[in-house]
């Protein structure tokens, strides 16, 4: 039995560009358990991911990012990805001459694993871009469906999902959320599962496809709120982000 | 009567400074190489290898082999291909006069007229009619004895639908110190194709002045692929390209790594004189340390539906380094699509991050980076050959 926490957040508070994004976060994620992240835009979803990611663009100011129970605040992002770490880019960039195939043989053979990397891309719909150059002319939908693939060659232990089905059309949603599925070990019994993941998104599509256990409502930097995902959403469905800011403002005075 | 005038002119632009580059004092450097007893071996063997001499002449439709002053193998192993030293094919061909010094100036600058007044060899090498070899002819100039000019003046003429694939490698030991003058003239003839990959090994006391004249003829086309792998003193080249005949096409490549103290100024020129003739030309430079590299590039567009297409990249690595880049385009007629892009600046910080997020440290991320940069299109080429540019990429990359 494992009870520790996989990933824990205490008091964590990030700047981008000299501004304070976060504003005291605090969040734990078991063994086999998915959170799911609800915000509108610029309430600090992206800059959460970086920092726990270790993006060298963010800063955390204060508080502790907890890894597996080790602190991670200041240690370089490939070592985290070393320790079990692994990032799905919500807008990857292009790396130009670097083939998509290429640099799955690469991530495999850095982490000493054995991958069917042909087998893993048709997984995803994928079979057909390994020639092609990383990010270069893929439609968004693409490069989603890539970085599941890359993640799913890296088999993490923890994943953060930066909004995985912005631009995906109905026919993959399925196949996206497959993969994620693939990732947090849906096929195994809940109380044997041990890898985790944080998945940020806009809407709640997603969890037409994905049994998430808890979610959190970001909100000015803060979570203004967390509760089961299938309730959360009803709230804000209803009521939009409003509510959740009515409620963080009540929190925050009293 | 015409080998009177080229001296007389040569002698009258001995101390001609060149259009473009750093000057040199050619005084310096000795005009005298023994003829090597033993053939080749150890490292100056190790650096040919890299630069892409086959030893064995395996996969080869035939090698030419300078060492120092001296032509060690001059042999064509295929039907209609002819392989020799210049002094040898002058002696053999009369008609030679037709295209000796008719693509290059004798007269251009002190370089030109040296190899003229000193000349220390070179190679001819000629496909005939219809032929079309497989096979690439492997060329490889090497210098040894330090301190000294070689001074090489190669022509190639690829007759009438013709198609020849060249590869040609210089290089020096690394402690070697001299000067590399190489007038390089090359014809390619109605319905021709010639492909010129050149792979350059020098060492950081080597002076480098190529000087390269190409004329291709309706319907031909050239391909001219140049990598560096190493640094060097001083580098400035600028092949000039007319494209004389309808339909004529021209693609210029190179990718530049650029390390220590290392000065490049390279590039190329592409007149397109005909109708309906087109060129392409794409430079990547990555300069470290304290190396500066000035990246030229024109096309000028002499006549109506032409298109050309300039395109120049560079990264800086160390804040000490340059890349300057020169792209111009000149319209000289209405109808005419000219374009270019150039970039330059430092790896994007996002990409060292992504890569880092799939495990690589940001040396390894860099590493990648610059691998894929260099990634050029090489397409056209035969397989062995692409395999070969690949190999000094690889070389390239993992030494920056």
């Amino acid at each position: 039995m494992i009870s520790m926490a996989l990933l824990e957040l205490v008091d964590l508070h990030v700047e981008v560009g000299g501004r304070e994004i976060l504003r005291g976060i605090n969040l734990a994620v078991n063994h086999g358990e998915i959170h799911v992240l609800f915000g509108p835009n610029g309430s600090g979803k992206s800059t959460l991911i970086n920092a726990i990611a270790g993006n060298p663009m963010v800063r955390v100011t204060r508080g502790k990012i907890i890894f597996k129970g080790k602190d991670v605040t200041g240690l370089p992002t490939y070592e985290r990805v070393k320790m079990g770490l692994g990032v799905a880019f919500q807008h990857p960039p292009k790396i130009r001459g670097v083939r998509l195939g290429e640099l799955l043989q690469k991530m495999a053979s850095k982490l000493a694993k054995e991958r069917d990397v042909a087998k893993v891309a048709s997984a995803v719909n994928m079979q057909g871009y390994l020639d092609r150059e990383v990010n270069v002319g893929f439609s968004g939908g693409e490069m989603k469906r890539s970085e599941l693939l890359q993640l799913l060659v890296q088999s993490p232990d923890f994943v953060l999902l930066d909004e995985p089905d912005s631009g995906v059309d109905i026919e993959n949603l399925a196949v996206v959320a497959n993969a994620i599925n693939q990732l947090c070990e849906a096929n195994v019994k809940p109380s044997m599962r041990v890898k985790s993941a944080l998945l940020v998104t806009h809407m709640g599509h997603m969890l037409k496809y994905i049994s998430a256990d808890r979610a959190h409502v970001l909100f000015n930097g803060k979570i203004a709120c967390s509760g089961r995902p299938d309730e959360i959403l009803k709230q804000i469905m209803e009521h939009g982000f409003e509510r959740c800011a009515e409620c963080l403002q009540k929190r925050e005075e009293a | 009567m015409r080998l009177e005038e080229l001296r007389r002119k040569a002698r009258e632009a001995l101390a001609k400074p060149p259009a473009v580059g750093p000057d040199l004092d050619v005084s310096t450097f000795r005009l005298e190489a023994e003829k090597p007893r033993e053939g080749l071996g150890g490292e100056v063997l190790e650096r040919a290898r890299m630069v892409g001499l086959e030893p064995s002449e395996r996969d080869r439709a035939g090698t030419y082999l300078q060492l120092d002053h001296y032509a060690l193998i001059e042999k064509a192993a295929a039907g209609g291909l002819e392989v020799m030293s210049i002094s040898k094919a002058l002696e053999s061909y009369d008609w030679l006069a037709d295209y000796y010094w008719r693509a290059v100036g004798v007269d251009s600058d002190k370089f030109t007229a040296l190899a003229e007044l000193k000349r220390t060899e070179g190679y001819f090498m000629r496909a005939k009619r219809g032929v079309k070899v497989d096979f690439p002819v492997q060329a490889c100039l090497l210098i040894k004895t330090p301190k000294i000019a070689q001074n090489v003046h190669n022509i190639i003429v690829v007759e009438e639908d013709a198609e020849l694939h060249v590869i040609t490698g210089c290089a020096t030991s690394k402690a070697a110190e001299g000067l590399h003058i190489g007038v390089s003239e090359f014809y390619v003839k109605r319905g021709g194709r010639l492909t010129f990959t050149m792979i350059h090994g020098w060492s950081e006391g080597i002076d480098v002045r190529p000087r390269t004249g190409v004329v291709v003829e309706e319907d031909a086309s050239f391909t001219n692929i140049y990598v560096n792998l190493n640094p060097v003193k001083t580098f400035q080249s600028m092949p000039r390209v007319l494209l004389q005949g309808r339909n004529a096409k021209a693609n210029l490549t190179s990718v530049i790594a650029a390390s220590g103290k290392s000065f490049f100024d390279v590039g190329g020129a592409v007149y397109l004189k005909a109708e309906e003739t087109g060129a392409e030309i794409v430079s990547r430079v990555v300069a470290k340390d304290e190396a500066e590299v000035v990246s030229r590039g024109l096309i000028a567009a002499e006549r109506d539906r032409v298109k050309g297409h300039l395109e120049c990249r560079g990264i800086i690595l160390s804040p000490t380094s340059a890349v300057v880049a020169i792209p111009e385009l000149e319209a000289r007629a209405r109808d005419v699509e000219l374009s270019h892009e150039a970039a330059v600046g430092r790896i994007a910080e996002e990409e060292i991050y992504y890569l880092a997020t799939r495990g690589f440290s940001e040396e390894e991320a860099t590493s990648i980076i610059i691998r894929g940069f260099m990634d050029v299109d090489v397409k056209g080429l035969p397989p062995m050959l692409v395999a070969q540019i690949r190999r000094a990429l690889d070389l390239t990359a993992k030494s920056l």
